[in-house]
């Protein structure tokens, strides 16, 4: 198992590697003229050259390229250029984080507890009413354009029950949209997904074999399906926890809320490189540590998954 | 064990109790036969006369016909007529499937109906030459007009075409170039940490910054999208389509074609790819609904098509804006309404398409 992890690791950082130095040299080939934003015209040849050397940006790329290693090794992640010019993109993370990550845990806890339960139910009753209504449900929540969706939650949520169209961290209240609006869409991800595997495992053997030798319904579907039907799932658990880090675009520009969401497309668009590479970053080690940690949680609850032995069958 | 006695008991119980219906049908289906077969008996009760006057051509042997005694073994078994057939019996899905060919193919009719509008001229009352901007649907403008007096009915169905037409080129992009990765990625065992490594890395670069790099090169126009979302879409597919062929390369009936020397070419197009045209149908119609929220969202960004290009993403973005405004609704409605149609059509016929190709479900 060790040599298992280490080998994943290794493999984890050289992709990590590839992926930075990739962004890095797709950034040097950005237009010029997007680093001075609307005063390009404004600004004589001089200023030009001296605000791009002040970003390095003059140098050759693998000279511009070693020196960002050099200062990624020493754990400094640079100052933002053109976000909050010459402010450290650490302190700037430090602040939007929590934001994200609070409303995001929140509401995947909330997509869970009903998410999973709803899709279990479903596949219990399947073809019956309840289940029609909830595909019919579902179907809809995945059909309509998420802008459009969120739009609706808003609009019309906050007038029903008379809540505020914008989020303010210290009004509780103001935090019931946009967790509902971001559990929305998970509940029927996980629902769906909860239904589709519990369907898949009741046709199984085992299930037969239960029910000949006896057992109850009930106590099948939630002893017996529920836990193998949640392996499968479990391999997205992590990932998801890790991703509530990124935010989600749509929910805190509807509700201005200052996190995370919507912050790689800005600092991109506005051609903010080292902001980017940092993001880049993160969020490149979030979506391999959370697929490496979703294998190990497999792993962990269905012992007859072994990561180990599976190099010698391929 | 005291305590489980009961239980056991119960069991037994109630195998027996199966077992005595089971023999009581089967006692039934006995008697059932044995009156059929007394009932072929008596019809055929001839007097010897009778039989003298029968055609002597019935006493002949048949002979042996090689055409007819090979016709026993044939099925007309078709595996795409009975994947339409099944499909044609959910009742939902032949429904929407008439529906949205009836909307397509108006979207791409319209402008040739009489009476329409341009979608890019900008209206002007003839009496006093104002932009006749922001009216509400009447008569003359079915669905209204946008803020600068353009008609709102025209630049709907003018902005279906357009996307409609990205989304299934991105998804004819997807399956092609999606497919024929996944295939080999799947099958040659060599490349699968190489491309798995590949994967993880495109993977990680925005889409954004691709896009962006894409539309500094070329100008933002159809073409920049539908080249941007055709770098990106096909690795969903691809991965999918590999996952596939892993669990389905190594099974018995693909040892067996391999020992008796079928070539690659024809173990991966006649034994792997029919396993997956259902999953391969689904992803390929949720394709193109997802080409049209992905303009949506790109417009949403700020990275769409040029405003004065009706899209549905631009008219869903231009609409949001005025969503505020209670009397201005109309201008997010119809243009959603259009999108969240075509989505869930293709959603749910995809999901029917998909059912109907798995053979499990033929009779």
């Amino acid at each position: 198992m060790l040599e298992y992890i280490a080998k994943r690791t290794l493999g984890a950082v050289v992709s990590l590697f590839i992926v930075i130095t990739l962004i890095f040299l797709l950034l040097r080939m950005m237009p010029m003229e997007g680093y001075f934003g609307a005063e390009y015209d404004k600004l004589s040849e001089e200023t030009r050259a001296s605000m791009l050397a002040e970003k390095g940006l003059d140098k050759p790329v693998l000279t511009q390229l070693v020196e960002f290693y050099k200062n990624l090794l020493k754990g400094d992640l640079g100052k933002s250029w053109i976000f909050r010019p010459n402010y450290p993109i650490a302190k700037i993370l430090e602040k939007k984080i929590p934001y994200s990550l609070k409303i995001g845990l929140i509401s995947m806890a909330v997509s869970l507890l009903v998410g999973i339960p709803l899709g279990a139910m479903m596949a219990r009753f399947k073809g019956k009413l309840g289940d029609k209504i909830g595909t019919a449900f579902i179907a809809i929540v995945e059909a309509l354009p998420t802008a459009v969706l969120m739009l609706f939650v808003q609009l019309y949520f906050s007038s029903w029950f008379n809540l505020s169209l914008l989020f303010d961290k210290d009004n509780p209240s103001t935090w019931i949209l946009p967790i509902l609006s971001i559990s929305l869409l998970s509940i029927c991800t996980y629902a769906m997904w909860m239904r589709r595997y519990m369907i898949d495992n009741i046709n199984m053997d085992y299930v037969k074999l239960a029910r000949a030798k006896g057992v109850r319904g009930g106590r099948i579907m939630f002893l017996h399906v529920f836990k193998n039907a949640f392996v499968p799932m479990a391999q997205f658990l992590p990932g998801s926890v890790l991703s509530t880090i990124i935010g989600s675009i749509y929910v805190e520009h509807l509700y201005s809320i200052p996190g995370t969401g919507g912050l790689l497309i800005d600092v991109i668009q506005r051609q903010d490189n080292t902001m980017v590479q940092t993001l880049v970053l993160l969020y490149a080690a979030i979506g391999i540590i959370g697929m490496f940690l979703g294998d190990l949680l497999m792993a962990l609850l269905d012992p007859r998954i072994s990561f180990v032995k599976k190099g010698d069958d391929r | 064990m005291a305590a489980k006695k009961p239980l056991f008991n119960r069991q037994m119980r109630r195998i027996s109790e199966l077992d005595a219906n089971i023999q009581a049908g089967l006692a039934r289906e006995e008697a059932e036969r044995a009156k059929q077969a007394e009932a072929e008996i008596e019809t055929v009760d001839y007097t010897p006369e009778q039989i003298a006057a029968l055609d002597p051509a019935l006493f002949e042997p048949a002979g042996f016909n090689e055409e007819d005694a090979e016709r026993t073994g044939y099925s007309n078994y078709s595996y795409w007529a009975s994947t339409f057939k099944n499909f044609w019996r959910n009742k939902v899905a032949r429904v929407l499937i008439i529906a949205l060919i009836a909307v397509l193919l108006f979207a791409f009719l319209q402008p040739i109906f009489p009476g329409q509008h341009d979608p890019v001229t900008i209206n002007n009352d003839p009496e006093t030459g104002i932009q006749l901007m922001n009216l509400a649907p009447s008569s003359e403008y079915w669905f209204g007009t946008n803020a600068i007096g353009q008609d709102l009915w025209a630049r709907v169905w003018a902005g279906t075409r357009v996307s409609v037409f990205i989304g299934l080129v991105v998804a004819l992009s997807d399956l092609v170039v999606g497919v024929i990765i996944g295939m080999i990625w799947g099958y040659v065992r060599k490349v699968d940490k190489v491309m798995t490594e590949i994967y993880n890395v495109i993977s990680n670069v925005p889409q954004t910054l691709i896009l962006i790099l894409v539309s500094y090169i070329l100008r933002p126009s159809i073409t920049t999208i539908i080249i941007s979302m055709c770098m990106v879409g096909w690795m969903a597919m691809a991965r999918f389509i590999r996952n596939q062929v892993v669990i389905f390369r190594d099974r018995d009936f693909n040892l067996a074609s391999r020992c008796l020397g079928t070539s690659t070419f024809r173990i991966i197009t006649k034994n792997l790819l029919p396993q997956m045209v259902s999953v391969i149908m689904l992803q390929t119609a949720l394709a193109i609904p997802g080409a049209i929220g992905d303009e949506v969202f790109l417009t949403y960004i700020g990275l769409g098509l040029p405003t004065s290009q009706a899209s549905l993403g631009n008219l869903v973005e231009a609409g949001r804006v005025l969503m505020m405004q209670k009397e201005l609704r109309y201008q997010l409605i119809f243009p959603a309404a259009v999108v969240a149609f075509i989505t869930i059509a293709f959603y749910i016929i995809g999901n029917a398409f998909s059912d109907a190709a798995d053979p499990k479900n033929h009779v």
